[in-house]
């Protein structure tokens, strides 16, 4: 690691730490960090203490995600939510309201929705012992439309109240209902992270090629698959919780890659970094903009992301 | 001369698709061993066996006399490396990480490289003349440079025997030869063994010690260029009229096609 690149990570580092203590003051009542030590604001800070936990996890756990399927997939543009987490959460979810499951048993359906529909992906896409990177994103596409045409035929059936829950799913939510929940996610999100940063060498390797990385040494199918399974637990587990929250995975690797370049073994600590704050920063905007209001997450991240992305991509292009 | 890799009877391809058929032979320290043959013939499977990229359907490949097949593959890839017809390259690394790559196999997980792993890489980077490109993006470089780049990674590997699947046939004749002569020189000075799956008949007969014709997946002639590029065996493998002459310098045999109306045989 270089001097110039351990200074931005540290830079990332300082930022984050400036973001959370800003983050923490603000809301629908500004409070000065003396006031929120006080005795009786003490509900208060924990209340945004678990909200800002909850945006870092979200955020870094999509990204890093984003950043193991995009060198896995060889394909800069691939998503978090590629191989149908998204879509099958949803679909589990709505069911859930439809059957009038109670609300409590809600994530647990929904991540039972996501995790089935990797599966059902995954499948489609093997062949033998092997899966093919190209059939991967086709059938992840093809299911993902599918389920959501299922959906949409759910939600135009039921009454409005189910519809008013399945817009709580398409455009995410980082309020913390229940904090054991918060735990389990982070437990999972946490210890996934780590293990996409152990493959971090694998990752540089197959983001060259499947075969370049068999050459060095890299058990390629069994690394592909260990991913593929680490992605989806971190992606159903959040989904499961916060519902869909778009373009963070996309945008905020291809941002680090700008950064501090393609080396996974500096990318994914920078990137795991840069989400955090860019969720905790979209979602201080959600609280406080119309405040009381609040803002579905998903809103801001794709009014702030797509703009970001375009002017990414058009850059890109004028270089090459 | 010692014996490095001992095929026998060795099968494989794809699904269904059995496209080696009961191959044996053996390759020596040291050799330059060219492997040619038509289209679809099987020599990049063959390569592809012979590097694990590729599990075989029957037969064994032994590596100094271990079965290939239970040694851990990171051993494997710290005595062999691969390179390449093209490698095309999605993300922005630089020429000098790519290279680094190469050190994979000799590190531990979680194990950051050291000095020795850069002067390695350095080395690899000098050697192949690409020192000078090393802060690059690997998508910025032609096509010669980039396959410099490649076989400078794989020499990072350090192996004793290195692969390489038509590794010229992208370049101009100019970045052929200059490619061709540093893998005759690594084969002379470090004893490097090479297994070179080839299109061009007269660049196989150039540089290669030893050349294998393979035919349908099966070996047709196994020899010194001399024996193997006979216009009889040409002709009977690639369908095709040629006269073989000999090279005025290096006095190897020289390939010169015979276009179809010249020939005077009906194409069937």
């Amino acid at each position: 690691m270089t001097r110039s690149i351990r200074r931005k990570i540290l830079f990332l580092f300082v930022i984050l730490i400036g973001t959370v203590l800003l983050a923490i003051t603000r809301g629908s009542v500004n409070l000065t960090l003396t006031e929120l030590l006080l005795h009786e604001n003490r509900p208060i800070l924990y209340l945004r203490l678990a909200r800002i936990l909850m945006a870092s996890l979200a955020g870094s756990g999509l990204a890093v995600s984003g950043v193991a399927l995009q060198a896995v997939l060889r394909n800069s543009l691939a998503e978090p939510y590629i191989l149908g987490t998204s879509s099958g959460a949803g679909l589990g979810a709505i069911l859930a309201i439809i059957i009038g499951i109670s609300s409590a048993y809600l994530p647990v359906v929904a991540f039972l929705g996501a995790i089935l529909t990797t599966i059902l992906v995954y499948s489609m896409a093997s062949q033998g012992n092997k899966v093919g990177v190209q059939s991967l994103i086709l059938s992840g596409v093809i299911i993902s439309i599918a389920l959501s045409a299922i959906i949409v035929f759910l939600v135009s059936m039921s009454s409005n109240e189910a519809l008013h829950g399945m817009m709580w799913w398409l455009w995410g939510n980082l309020q913390v209902y229940d904090i054991r929940l918060l735990f389990i996610v982070a437990f999972i999100v946490i210890l996934g992270i780590i293990a996409i940063f152990i493959l971090a060498q694998d990752l540089n390797a197959i983001s060259i090629g499947e075969e370049e990385a068999i050459h060095l040494g890299i058990n390629t199918e069994t690394t592909k698959k260990i991913l593929f399974f680490i992605t989806a637990m971190i992606t159903a587990s959040l989904v499961s919780i916060c519902g869909i929250i778009g373009f963070v995975g996309l945008i905020v690797p291809h941002m680090m890659r700008l950064l501090v370049g393609p080396n996974h073994r500096v990318l994914i600590p920078a990137t795991c970094l840069a989400s955090a704050i860019f969720m905790i920063m979209c979602d201080m905007f959600s609280r406080t903009i119309l405040s009381p209001l609040e803002i579905p997450i998903g809103v801001i991240t794709a009014l702030i992301g797509a703009p970001l992305f375009i002017i990414l991509l058009k850059k890109k292009q004028r270089i090459k | 001369m010692q014996t490095l890799i001992d095929v026998n009877s060795l099968s494989g391809g794809y699904d269904k698709n059995l496209v080696i058929k009961d191959l044996s032979f053996e390759v020596k320290k040291g050799e330059f061993l060219g492997i040619i043959g038509p289209n679809g013939s099987g020599k990049s499977t063959l390569l592809k066996l012979m590097s694990r990229a590729l599990v075989p359907r029957s037969g064994t490949i032994a590596l100094e006399g271990k079965d290939i097949k239970s040694m851990d593959l990171k051993e494997f890839c710290r005595k062999t490396a691969f390179v390449p017809q093209d490698t095309v390259i999605n993300f922005s690394f630089s020429v000098e990480e790519i290279v680094l790559m190469g050190r994979i196999p000799h590190l531990r997980r979680m194990q950051f490289e050291t000095k020795k792993d850069f002067s390695i890489a350095h080395n690899a980077l000098s050697l192949t003349d690409t020192l000078y490109i090393k802060d690059k993006e690997i998508s910025e470089l032609s096509a010669g440079e980039r396959q410099r780049v490649v076989i400078a990674k794989a020499l990072a590997q350090e192996p004793m025997l290195l692969f390489l699947d038509e590794p010229t046939s992208h370049l101009d004749i100019g970045h052929q030869a200059q490619i061709l002569d540093l893998l005759k020189k690594m084969n002379r000075e470090k004893d490097l063994t090479i297994v070179m799956v080839m299109h061009d008949l007269n660049l196989a007969s150039e540089y290669c010690s030893r050349i294998i014709l393979l035919d349908h997946g099966a070996i047709f002639k196994n020899d010194s260029p001399e024996e193997v590029l006979t216009y009889q065996n040409i002709e009977t493998v690639y369908k095709t009229v040629v006269v073989v002459k000999k090279n005025p310098v290096s006095f190897k045999p020289y390939v010169i096609l015979v276009s179809g109306e010249r020939s005077g045989c009906p194409q069937e």
